[in-house]
């Protein structure tokens, strides 16, 4: 999008206000995640750049935050909460999504509007709203303060991803391809297993990383159903900024940040993988 | 599996066409059978594990069995009371209320009861448990003694409500919700100003989730369309710059702008460092509504820019040059040409930021002080805290009704494209 050879001044100057304006926005989106990496080397309990830090004095910073965590029984076990309830409900999703998806995209599949909007309301309906109704359902059926219960919770908010994606995937997908498999002598499940699953794999993986995402990040219900045992890292997070706000968290912050964008590498290399196999050239 | 021959002619006669019929019909019955099923266990888990759980706490908002169920005795005895008499209800129903009295104070349930009704008149905790206290000692009897320990047994109101919650169902945590009451006398009239909560909370979140709708249009059109018109690989390195924060933790983005907005925060320094602001007068961005709509406008950013983005993505930019060959100048070009072809991108990204927003509760509780406090917080206040579960249901059921009555009417405008799509 290079000025064209025509504009005027007024055209030019709007040219340059708008890039300047943009690259103001970028700053504004991805600032707040870069401050939080050198803030949380700061060897003082503060949230701002000591002068040291800006000096560049290298007693200025510490691992302290990083060792209080890994230190920390509470935060080591929250992580292992959240693993647990992450992987469960991933794979729950995963499945479940997957065979509806597969029967949404069939067009022989009866009230398909109506039963897609079921299984998409957890993503409409918001949190706030689910947590609530979890607590009193779970509550009255024993469930409440136990993984099962996480886990369940989790599941339903995560598997309308893997249904879109999915469901997006099988949107370009060559029936005739299955039909070929068959008319080579392949069962229905031979034909499932080598030539269905692997074209809509990426779909069900990026959307199983959409559910792992939104467990591992879900904090509203979390609150609501789990028990001190099940403590997660969100909640303890969600605690500890509620009580007294530590660089602990910041550090915590920092990893999480780190993760994020190894799923996000993820997910987009699925995402051009994907591409490349269905014959979609990146344009 | 076909047994029908077809004749020379390939005529079928009329048994082999209904037979044929009527296997084609089998066929298609054993696909729908068969999409049906794969459906079925993920329709199956969703209803139990999600739509049974917003259904219960539908129940929850009209249920009302504390009275009827922990004072069963007082509820039949006034069963036979005329609450619009203006006299009191006879002895039976005092001896009845002795005895419930009794009974709750062994079992610790008056308690329940007494709470319920101070919903409805305050004191009547007071009454109910102070009494219940005494009721042990009382021989028949009881009207004059009662009234004599409490005099609020001889005021009718109190027997009005009683009488009026000792319905198994009510609406009156939905006249509670819009900041209305009951008069014992039946009317249903509105709080008196200074005591209205939940309409202005409702407003106040409807308006600044526009605001924060509003400066996520403002932020990510632009960027959006510069998205949209540079080289796809250019355009891909600066989507990490959007995607990045679209996945990362809810909580981190939150407490970044804890550290970058308090007193002792980073932008504050800069400002004093800068001299824009003295030392001792920082501002004070956070834990106020501005810290509210800063925090969330950068939160739900991507969820604009994003369906923004491929509606663009979709716009060929020759229709621009040829409006400008046309001797458009570049804002007319733009506003009757690249505009109304975004209109499905503006309200896809606002409709979805717009719900995302109005549902808010995690940010506005960590950084919204008293003033940046959503109708969200308010339903956890009622779950977690004043456990007043019955209003915090009816609570979510108006803000669910408002979600899906926008979400409603989005698909509607829209057509049956309605799916929001994550890219």
């Amino acid at each position: 999008m290079a000025l064209p050879s025509y504009a005027g001044p007024l055209e030019t100057f709007w040219y340059y206000a708008f890039r300047i304006f943009c690259g103001m926005v970028f700053v504004f989106l991805i600032s707040p995640l870069l401050i939080i990496i050198p803030l949380s080397f700061n060897v003082e309990p503060y949230f701002s750049f000591t002068e040291g830090m800006l000096a560049f004095d290298p007693d200025a910073y510490s691992l302290r935050w990083y060792q209080e965590f890994f230190g920390s029984e509470r935060w080591m076990n929250a992580i292992q909460n959240t693993f647990i309830v992450a992987v469960c409900s991933t794979i729950l999703s995963m499945i479940l999504g997957t065979l509806a998806a597969l029967g949404l995209s069939r067009s022989e599949l009866p009230f398909k509007g109506m039963i897609m909007g079921f299984l998409i309301s957890p993503m409409i309906v918001p949190l706030i709203i689910s947590a609530a109704g979890m607590f009193f359902f779970y509550s009255s059926l024993g469930i409440s303060q136990s993984y099962l219960g996480l886990i369940l919770a989790h599941t339903a908010l995560g598997t309308p991803f893997v249904v879109i994606t999915v469901t997006a995937t099988l949107s370009g997908f060559d029936y005739n391809l299955v039909r070929a498999a068959a008319s080579l002598g392949a069962t229905p499940t031979y034909a499932f297993f080598k030539v269905t699953v692997p074209l809509i794999l990426t779909g069900v993986i990026s959307g199983g990383l959409f559910a792992l995402m939104t467990s591992v990040d879900e904090v509203v219900v979390a609150i609501f159903i789990a028990g001190a045992e099940q403590r997660t890292v969100p909640m303890q997070m969600w605690a500890g900024i509620r009580e007294q706000i530590s660089p602990t968290i910041l550090a915590v912050a920092t990893l999480l940040v780190c993760m994020s964008i190894l799923l996000l590498s993820t997910v987009e290399y699925l995402r051009r993988r994907s591409e490349t196999i269905r014959g979609i050239t990146p344009h | 599996m076909m047994a029908t021959t077809v004749e020379a002619e390939g005529q079928l006669t009329p048994e082999e066409q209904k037979s044929l019929t009527a296997d084609m019909h089998r066929s298609l019955r054993r696909k729908k059978i068969r999409a049906m099923l794969l459906v079925a266990p993920l329709l199956i888990f969703i209803m139990v594990t999600f739509v049974s759980p917003i259904a219960t706490m539908l129940f929850r908002s009209v249920d009302n069995p504390q009275v009827s169920e922990y004072m069963p005795n007082t509820t039949a005895a006034l069963a036979h009371w005329d609450a619009d008499s203006n006299e009191l209800p006879g002895e039976e129903t005092y001896a009845a209320l002795v005895e419930d009295l009794e009974v709750g104070r062994k079992n610790h349930t008056i308690g329940k009861a007494a709470t319920r009704l101070n919903y409805e008149k305050s004191q009547m905790r007071s009454l109910l448990t102070g009494t219940a206290r005494k009721a042990g000692r009382l021989k028949p009897p009881y009207k004059e003694q009662l009234i004599k320990i409490n005099d609020g047994w001889g005021d009718i109101d109190n027997w009005r409500v009683i009488k009026r919650e000792s319905k198994p169902y009510t609406l009156s945590y939905y006249i509670a919700a819009f900041d209305m009451e009951t008069t014992p006398t039946g009317e249903i009239k509105m709080l008196p100003e200074q005591q209205r909560v939940y309409l202005q909370m409702l407003w106040r979140t409807v308006w600044m989730s526009v605001l924060i709708t509003t400066l996520t249009l403002i932020l990510g059109y632009p960027v959006s369309y510069l998205l949209a018109s540079l080289p796809m690989s250019i355009a891909n390195t600066l989507m990490i710059l959007v995607l990045l924060p679209f996945w990362t933790s809810l909580l981190v983005r939150t407490s970044s702008w804890i550290a970058l907005l308090q007193g002792q925060g980073v932008i504050n320094d800069i400002l004093v460092w800068f001299g824009l602001v003295s030392d001792d007068n920082r501002l004070s961005m956070i834990y106020n509504a501005t810290g509210t709509v800063i925090t969330m406008t950068h939160i739900l950013l991507p969820f604009m820019i994003l369906p923004l983005y491929s509606v663009m993505k979709t716009i060929p930019p020759s229709y621009m040059r040829a409006a400008r060959s046309l001797g458009a100048t570049p804002f007319t070009a733009f506003f009757k040409v690249y505009l109304p072809q975004s209109v499905p991108g503006i309200s896809a990204g606002a409709i979805l930021v717009f719900i995302l927003a109005i549902g808010y509760y995690i940010t506005p509780a960590l950084v919204g002080g008293q003033t940046g406090q959503f109708i969200g917080n308010m339903i956890a206040y009622h779950m977690q805290s004043s456990l007043n579960w019955g209003l915090a249901a009816a609570l979510g059921v108006v803000l669910l009704a408002l979600v899906l009555g926008i979400y409603g009417l989005y698909s509607r405008l829209l057509g049956g494209n309605n799916q929001m799509s994550l890219r």
